[in-house]
């Protein structure tokens, strides 16, 4: 237990240091001399923040850039990274997985999440079915890894099964598999993980967008005799158009960095690895910077178009409403 | 000059708050009836069973005897119903240095998230006060260059960050020693600004104009200003970034591994338990255990405070 005394005081000397700072800054605008006192506000306040993004963010992704054309011993080698990276087989499968990733993630718990927003509108008990689906999205990836992980728990033929999906196979009359080791399934195996986290925040967004949708329309709908489905297809998407979007850019731009479900259940090995975990791997494992500084810059290359997109349909969305 | 300040904040903001608060006027039963039919109810029972029985099955494993877990499923435990705490006392016991040693790392967790939660909101409060009502000349472009930092993805910081840490040094003083919390204060720190300064600056420049110039009048300088009233008519927005942050560096793995150092002393409980899944893959009654005591907070937050985390969330989507 001195242990604990000793690492809050750590913490506290942290913000005791911090709290001087600031309030030294403040200090320095208050007392600044009139004439000079808005610039002094101005550079004051702005200056933490100012320092800590062009130190360790702006620098440090120009030097990322610079460092993506280096080997291993920090010598220019042009394009080589980038040529390992679309030609060695490793690093395609990479590549593979990343796309597979970008693909049915975004796809599927867009589905689902719409699907079951629409079944339990206006259901008894919403919120409590919303919080059910929605849980995922508040624990921690490598928390969501080690629970799949147990799913996926495999037991030799002969043993009684611990992993549930192994017992629902030998209940059919299956064999058990060893679902994180075989290539290429496993990969769907790891994204079924991410589906299970994102597709409760579909589903959030999703539901407060159809009881966004006026209620004469629908009630119009269903004057005119338009059954269930027709209503879905005709009434409900084109008016969540918006939301949709939205939904499928931000989970498209979490599923391109994922990494911590990876890294917990297989450590990219299996030929499971996409992008982030390889960048990681490559620059702080495998001591091949350069290749790591190419992958981040690929990954940055994949996100940006995703990012402007969605900001400007979050843009369009502000703008109607 | 507003062409890309599009904002999430306010767009989701209102969304959630209908779905959150909003009870929509009670509609005519006829209708509740074809809305809510059979087929769709049980489907949703299904994908809600279906979603929530993977954690179910953790928990009950995580309460029952190490023997037990290894040699029958979860689903058993209705017929063979055993109850223990021993796993949870074994993943938190400090005895042996082999032992998992969990108490540790969640405190780790703490003196992490604490700071981290803190910094990023003051610094970003004071630089979103200026972007809101300083005046001066680029200041605009200045702002659009904060919010486009918004996609970097910190993949692209993290290698040099980390020389940077290593080489700042005073003489022999090395200024940020690995295996400290310190590096892990100032990456988090630095990688919530853009986002935070952006929601930040979108709320306080909704403060009435008159508010700030009333007590300009009384005479009041801009630390006064910017403490006594900006940061108190900013608190639901400081809120839901608040919580936003510290999940976000609760459940984060990336920083901590490059960061950390991985010892007991300075990394959070994501990384220990991380590193438990690769070297005791099949210890079960452990695994378990120490996820639950992982989510312990994250969970707390969730149900406690889910309108804020809600909000928090959806404003957020954008980071990393």
């Amino acid at each position: 237990m001195e242990d604990f005394g000793e690492k809050f005081v750590q913490v506290g000397v942290a913000l005791a240091v911090f709290a001087a700072v600031i309030g030294l800054i403040m200090l320095l605008v208050d007392r600044a001399p009139k004439s000079f006192r808005d610039k002094a506000t101005i550079i004051g306040f702005l200056a933490p923040a100012a320092v800590l993004l062009a130190v360790g963010l702006v620098g440090p992704a120009v030097q990322t850039t610079l460092l993506a054309f280096t080997n291993s011993s920090g010598e220019p080698n042009g394009l080589d990274n980038f040529a390992w990276m679309f030609t060695q087989p490793e690093a395609l499968v990479t590549l593979r997985n990343t796309l597979l990733w970008v693909v049915l993630v975004p796809l599927l718990s867009t589905a689902v999440g719409l699907a079951y927003a629409v079944f339990i509108d206006r259901a008894r008990g919403e919120k409590a079915l919303k919080a059910l689906v929605f849980m995922p999205m508040a624990i921690s990836m490598v928390g969501a890894g080690v629970i799949w992980r147990f799913v996926y728990a495999y037991r030799g033929g002969e043993q009684d099964q611990i992993g549930l999906l192994n017992q629902l196979l030998v209940w059919v009359g299956g064999e058990p598999k060893q679902f994180l080791l075989d290539a290429p399934e496993n990969t769907f195996f790891l994204i079924a993980v991410m589906i299970w986290i994102q597709t409760g925040f579909a589903m959030v967004i999703l539901s407060a967008a159809i009881k966004g949708i006026p209620m004469e329309i629908v009630e119009a709908a269903r004057l005119d005799g338009a059954s269930p489905w027709q209503q879905f297809r005709s009434i409900t998407v084109p008016s969540i158009r918006g939301a949709l979007i939205v939904v499928v850019t931000t989970i498209t731009i979490g599923t391109l960095k994922v990494f911590d479900i990876v890294r917990t259940m297989t450590a990219g090995n299996f030929e499971t690895s996409v992008i982030a975990n390889e960048m990681y791997t490559q620059a702080f494992r495998a001591d091949e910077p350069g290749r790591g500084a190419a992958l981040a810059l690929v990954l940055f290359l994949m996100v940006l178009p995703v990012v402007v997109y969605n900001a400007r349909q979050l843009k369009k969305q502000r703008e109607i409403r | 000059m507003s062409a890309i300040p599009a904002d999430p904040a306010a767009a989701t903001a209102t969304i959630t708050e209908e779905a959150v608060e909003a009870p929509r006027p009670p509609l005519p039963r006829r209708v509740k009836q074809r809305l809510t039919s059979r087929g769709a109810t049980a489907a949703a029972i299904i994908i809600a069973t279906l979603w929530t029985i993977p954690t179910f099955g953790l928990l009950v494993s995580s309460f029952r005897p190490e023997d037990s877990i290894q040699d029958s499923g979860w689903w058993t435990f209705l017929g063979d119903f055993q109850f223990t705490l021993a796993n949870y006392a074994d993943v938190l016991a400090s005895g042996r240095s082999s032992s998992p040693n969990l108490g540790q790392y969640f405190i780790n967790s703490l003196a992490i998230v604490i700071p981290a939660t803190i910094f990023p909101l003051v610094i970003a409060s004071m630089a979103a006060y200026i972007f809101a009502w300083g005046r001066f000349r680029g200041k605009d472009t200045l702002f659009i260059f904060v919010f486009a930092l918004q996609i970097v993805p910190l993949q692209m910081a993290l290698i040099p960050l980390l020389s940077l840490f290593i080489n700042l040094k005073i003489g022999e003083f090395q200024l940020l020693p690995a295996g400290s919390y310190a590096q892990l204060w100032i990456a988090h720190t630095i990688f919530a600004l853009p986002l935070a300064i952006f929601l930040l600056h979108n709320f306080i420049s909704e403060i009435p104009n008159e508010v700030i110039e009333a007590a300009r009048v009384d005479g009041a300088g801009h630390a006064t200003i910017f403490w006594r009233i900006i940061l108190p008519l900013s608190v639901p927005a400081i809120a839901s970034f608040g919580i936003f942050q510290f999940l976000w560096v609760w459940n984060d793995l990336l920083v901590a591994l490059v960061f950390s150092g991985g010892t007991a002393d300075v990394a959070p409980i994501t990384q220990r338990l991380a590193e438990l899944t690769g070297t005791r893959g099949n210890e079960w009654h452990r695994l378990t255990a120490g996820a639950f005591i992982s989510m312990i907070i994250p969970l707390a937050v969730f149900f406690g405070l889910q309108r804020y985390f809600v909000r928090g969330l959806l404003a957020g989507g954008l980071k990393g």
